[in-house]
């Protein structure tokens, strides 16, 4: 594989990682902005295997493994927090929830 | 061939990336970031990671997605967002020019410096085995032998994780509304409008 595509593949990631930053910033509904980290995630879980592929070794791939494993806990517990507000309040967005704040 | 397959999944992983963040409604939102993950997955193979390619089709579009869409029939909030009005503002601007530079900040690393961009040396764990049939192999030689650590602590948090979201989505006997703080009554409704904040401190 020549080198220009695997710079291609990072540039991908860093269009996709930031378009799920942006999404994460301007969108105000919780679970939006719980696909917007997957799209982060998975743009990073990208560049993990290119940089695999570019220096040759599998510990690019054995990472992205680590990653998922996160990734599947963070929003298992994500989820969780969601319904429980929910419960409480529906039609909450992420401004109303302020109770934290000082 | 290989140039093909990246051109068509890059244009569909970034047209559900946008669908993400563009959509009104939370279903199609998902429905885009499924389109997303398995452009990724595509890619996945193209470089040579068929189990992460199976792996990211399974956990990711078969269970992390389906669980979001679980979640967001169980509550009732496939309405559409109000996309119009901006809570605060200048916030969406703000957060373009940040995307904007982010993403002008990266892409200068990876194009101005090209290959050399990646440094460190090569094969140092392992080389990936060249004819790819080996690969489910490595990665699972690699993760009981030298990630073995890694892998415990993950079964660990995997349990942490599970408990967690138990306790946090129980029904609590007393399902009463949160109150708001007094502290905050006296701000108004609007949230962050900081009505006097500078008198407040």
């Amino acid at each position: 594989m020549d080198g220009n595509l695997e710079l291609a593949y990072l540039s991908l990631s860093a269009i996709l990682f930031v378009i799920g930053g942006v999404g994460l910033l301007v969108r105000r509904n919780p679970l939006v902005m719980i696909m917007c980290v997957e799209l982060m995630l998975n743009a990073v879980n990208l560049s993990f295997v290119t940089f695999g592929k570019m220096l040759d070794d599998i510990s690019g791939q054995v990472i992205v493994f680590f990653v998922l494993v996160v990734a599947a806990a963070e929003v298992v517990v994500g989820l969780a927090l969601i319904v429980a507000y929910t419960r409480r309040r529906p039609d909450a967005n992420a401004d109303d929830i302020r109770l934290l704040r000082g | 061939m290989e140039t093909a397959v990246f051109a068509v999944c890059a244009v569909i992983a970034l047209l559900g990336g946008l669908g993400v963040v563009l959509s009104r409604n939370p279903v199609h939102a998902a429905l885009s970031l499924v389109a997303t993950l398995f452009a990724i997955a595509v890619l996945f193979l193209n470089l040579g990671a068929q189990l992460l390619a199976a792996v990211q089709v399974i956990v990711y579009t078969g269970a992390i997605v389906v669980l979001i869409l679980f979640v967001m029939m169980l509550l009732g909030v496939d309405t559409d967002d109000d996309l119009d009005t901006e809570p605060l503002v200048g916030q969406r601007l703000l957060a373009v020019v940040f995307g904007v530079a982010f993403l002008g900040i990266l892409l200068a690393v990876i194009l101005i410096g090209g290959e050399d961009a990646v440094t460190g040396a090569r094969s140092v764990t392992q080389a990936i085995a060249v004819d790819g049939y080996e690969n489910i192999n490595q990665l699972g030689r690699q993760l009981f032998t030298n990630y073995v650590f890694v892998l415990e602590v993950t079964a660990g948090l995997l349990t942490i994780a599970v408990v967690g979201a138990v306790v946090l989505s129980r029904r609590p006997r007393d399902l009463e509304p949160i109150p708001e703080p007094e502290s905050l009554i006296e701000q108004g409704d609007d949230p962050l409008t900081a009505v006097g904040e500078e008198d407040a401190h």
